[in-house]
């Protein structure tokens, strides 16, 4: 749990910690034209980049729990490291690339640049199926060598936690998947702009996290 | 490009009103309809449990009387009771219903940020219910592991439902959470970029600090129950060992390996913990705005108050194995969380303080939401006290799984939350009907429920000192249990069916006033937040009209002096009226 208790107390610090630096040295009581002032608005941004925001800290703390829960239950005895099957590694790659792919076309849905803003689409999304492909083939692997999640809790341990890292990435190419329709209808691009912006920071933050859950599987 | 705030590009926005009766009133967009719907869906399923506990009490108070109670049905009652009134009903009803209604209003904005996702989030929320009471009609039943749904009875052999009803649970839970963080975005986004001009988070009424501060704990705790849920499912459907131990299950050795138990109580509780919180921050939250309008008198110690929640839920996480000192810990470990929880005791109690202190030499006008609002108090003074006894390691030890628990936990989640359940939607009635209800119903509702609930739960501590057991289906001849004991359980029972029977009034109440109730003053009760300043009682789809409101004071301007009204509203510019808080005596 100990691995969980830092994400969080992290993560409360930080809103709790913003949220009592806007109400210290505050006196509500008295008039102040300068709180008659206030734009009604904590940040200088829009509305979905705070929710996309607030999603990835459920996210964190989905993904800091499944890893605390990996974390104890190793040390119960029927435990028997896995080998992790190497499409992996290519997986991982794949992933890479997917991220640098979105952001290169976050750069052209910025500067309006339609033809470059679809191919990189088109490709980001390509390489992110390949990826979840490449995932289905590990559990294929493992399957057929008798790796099944009912015989050993790091088996199901790496079903479980690629599923949910899975399930996240599918989430984020329904929302790709809408964008695509978009722009491939002929919309320009700053209709689509912001959702391809926050699809990157998406796309980024599931990239960390796989780096992250890779990185255990592989270590422990 | 400059950001420019929703409340600064309001004109700009295109607002499309609904025109057909579906889009306003079935699928609809509008924070206010959702309200509505979670709120009945809420209570819907409330009385649903409701009615499950008077059967539960039926067989406590006259043992073995009722041929439809057996000990697999009667697990059942308590695991449905259980979940279903924390989750399904207060859960639901305070974010989803309250939480949808007040904080636009409250916040001054037209419609929460994330409309669509909003209308999204009460479906699935719907779709969890019908999952969840479905588990009643499927072949074995619910599932009969208590609340908790602890393993590995949970899905063993010997416990109702472990065939479908305990699959069902887990995926209604699964998709609740779904509904929940969907809800959730919108709360926080809502609360942080949609205010009106001049709504300051300081000038927030402490309704929307409550709700806001319960989303960021839903938001952060609920995944530890989704894990939780999920492993279980595993365990149960494709036999993964994550909890399961190496066990021998009706003779025959079961196929899993070494699971661990202790570790879903763990991450069970890491949610549980935070979600008691869950419940009762939106409570604490609108307890104050009742006691502030309804006494005339701005709310003691606002900044206390705002700290104190923020302390709350920061804290909630860090003393969940206060629910699991019987497990076999490390008593170091129990001695830290018993540290933790006595600390969380302090913002609770200041806040308790400075509700009292709001009350004295206050204006008080006892009206039927005033009288919840006290009775909350009392009720959750008398809860939160016996709380401290369980938060003890060594008092927890002889009174864990007794009735002292769940008299503990029914005063603080089940009485004074509901207590301002009721307050809010008296105080709230005509608002969101524009009609008046019935006074005299009210306060018979009032006092017939107050005394009521007291005559079932505080007996029922002496019963938890007996040592008395809780989830038991009969007590049998024991020896340590006196015939008394028997008869206080007999006691409590016909108090609960009373108490159970009196919220027919409250039903009744409301359906008539909505019939037949006097048309509402657009404020009746002189309240200076937002959401009575509304152009129209009710409020029409996008609040405000032609104009969104601007604030120029805090939400708790009563009696200030040298104002002749005893309130002033938020959005009075302070060259009209003055802004300031009440010193010294009332002269009101």
């Amino acid at each position: 749990m100990t691995f969980t208790l830092l994400i969080l107390a992290v993560l409360m610090a930080v809103v709790v910690g913003w949220l009592l630096r806007q109400t210290l040295n505050t006196a509500p009581w008295q008039p102040r034209a300068a709180d008659d002032a206030a734009s009604g608005s904590a940040f200088d941004t829009g509305p979905r980049v705070l929710g996309l925001a607030a999603f990835l800290a459920v996210v964190t703390s989905l993904f800091a729990l499944f890893i605390s829960a990996y974390l104890m239950r190793r040390h119960m005895h029927d435990w028997a490291d896995l080998p992790e099957p190497d499409i992996l590694w290519v997986n991982t790659v794949l992933l890479v690339f997917a991220s640098l792919v979105y952001h290169r076309s976050r750069g052209a849905a910025i500067r309006g640049e339609a033809a470059t803003l679809k191919i990189g689409l088109a490709l980001a999304g390509l390489l992110t199926f390949l990826f979840l492909a490449g995932q289905l083939i590990a559990w294929r692997e493992l399957h057929d060598t008798g790796h099944y999640a009912s015989r050993n809790p790091a088996n199901a341990f790496f079903y479980l936690l690629t599923a949910v890292h899975g399930l996240h990435l599918a989430g984020g190419l329904w929302v790709w998947a809408r964008s695509v329709v978009k722009i491939m209808s002929g919309a320009e691009p700053e209709a689509i702009r912001t959702s391809v912006q926050l699809c990157t920071v998406y796309w980024h933050y599931l990239l960390l996290v796989w780096l992250v859950l890779f990185a255990l599987l592989l270590y422990t | 490009m400059a950001y420019v705030a929703i409340a600064d590009r309001d004109h700009e926005i295109a607002h499309h009103d609904p025109q057909t009766f579906i889009r306003k009133y079935i699928w609809s967009q509008d924070h206010k309809v959702i309200a509505v719907q979670y709120g009945l869906t809420a209570i819907f399923v409330g009385v649903v449990a409701l009615c499950l506990s008077v059967m539960m009490r039926l067989q406590l108070g006259f043992p073995n009387e009722f041929s439809f109670i057996n000990p697999e049905s009667y697990y059942q009652f308590v695991t449905m009771h259980g979940m279903i009134m924390v989750i399904y009903l207060l859960t639901a009803l305070f974010l989803g219903g309250f939480g949808n209604y007040l904080i636009p209003l409250m916040c001054g904005s037209r419609d929460m940020v994330f409309p669509y996702m909003n209308m999204l989030s009460y479906w699935v929320y719907l779709l969890s219910v019908i999952i969840l009471l479905a588990s009643f009609f499927v072949p074995g039943g619910s599932t009969g592991a208590g609340w908790t749904l602890y393993p590995p009875q949970a899905i063993a052999p010997g416990t109702a439902g472990v065939e479908w009803g305990i699959v069902l649970m887990l995926v209604s839970l699964a998709v609740f959470i779904v509904a929940f963080t969907m809800g959730g975005l919108n709360y926080v986004t809502t609360v942080l970029q949609a205010r009106c001009r001049g709504m300051t988070l300081m000038r927030l009424p402490l309704s929307v600090w409550g709700i806001f501060m319960a989303t960021i704990l839903g938001l952060l705790a609920f995944p530890a129950l989704l894990v939780s849920a999920i492993m279980m499912l595993l365990d149960k459907t494709i036999y993964t060992s994550f909890f399961m131990p190496d066990m021998v299950s009706a003779g025959e050795q079961t196929v899993y390996t070494n699971g661990s138990p202790i570790l879903f109580q763990h991450l069970f509780w890491f949610f549980g913990h935070p979600e008691v919180y869950i419940v009762a921050l939106p409570a604490f939250g609108i307890v104050s705005d009742l006691l502030a309008t309804h006494a005339r008198k701005n709310i003691f110690g606002y900044r206390m108050m705002v700290w104190a929640i923020l302390a709350i839920g920061g804290l909630s996480f860090i003393v969940w194995a206060h629910h699991m000192y019987v497990s076999g810990m490390n008593p170091y470990f129990g001695f830290f969380f018993a540290t933790t929880t006595l600390i969380i005791a302090v913002p609770t109690a200041i806040k308790v303080y400075n509700w009292v202190l709001t009350l004295w030499q206050g204006n008080i006008h006892l009206r039927v939401p005033m009288l919840f609002a006290i009775g909350f108090i009392f009720t959750f003074i008398h809860g939160g006290l016996t709380g401290i006894f369980l938060g003890n390691v060594v008092v927890d030890l002889p009174l864990s799984d007794t009735y002292f628990v769940v008299a503990h936990f029914h005063m603080v989640m089940g009485v004074s939350p509901i207590l301002v359940v009721f307050g809010a939607i008296y105080h709230w009635f005509p608002k969101i009907t524009g009609k008046m209800y019935n006074e005299r119903l009210g306060r018979w509702h009032f006092w017939l429920t107050f005394l009521g609930t007291y005559s079932i739960y505080l007996p029922m501590h002496y019963l938890g000192f007996l040592g008395v057991p809780r989830r038991y289906f009969a007590m049998g001849d024991t020896e340590f249990m006196p015939a008394s004991a028997q008869a206080l359980n007999e006691s409590i029972t016909i108090s609960a069916i009373i108490v159970a029977l009196t919220q027919l009034i409250f039903f009744y109440n409301v359906v008539t006033s909505l019939a037949r109730g006097k048309k509402a003053d657009p404020n009746p009760w002189g309240a200076t937040t937002l959401e009575w300043q509304t152009p129209d009682t009710p409020p029409k789809h996008g609040n405000w009209g032609h104009e969104l409101p601007e604030v120029h004071r805090w939400a708790y301007d009563y009696s200030v002096p040298g104002h002749p009204e005893d309130f002033i509203p938020q959005n009075v510019p302070a060259e009209v009226a003055p802004v300031g808080r009440r010193h010294g005596v009332t002269h009101a």
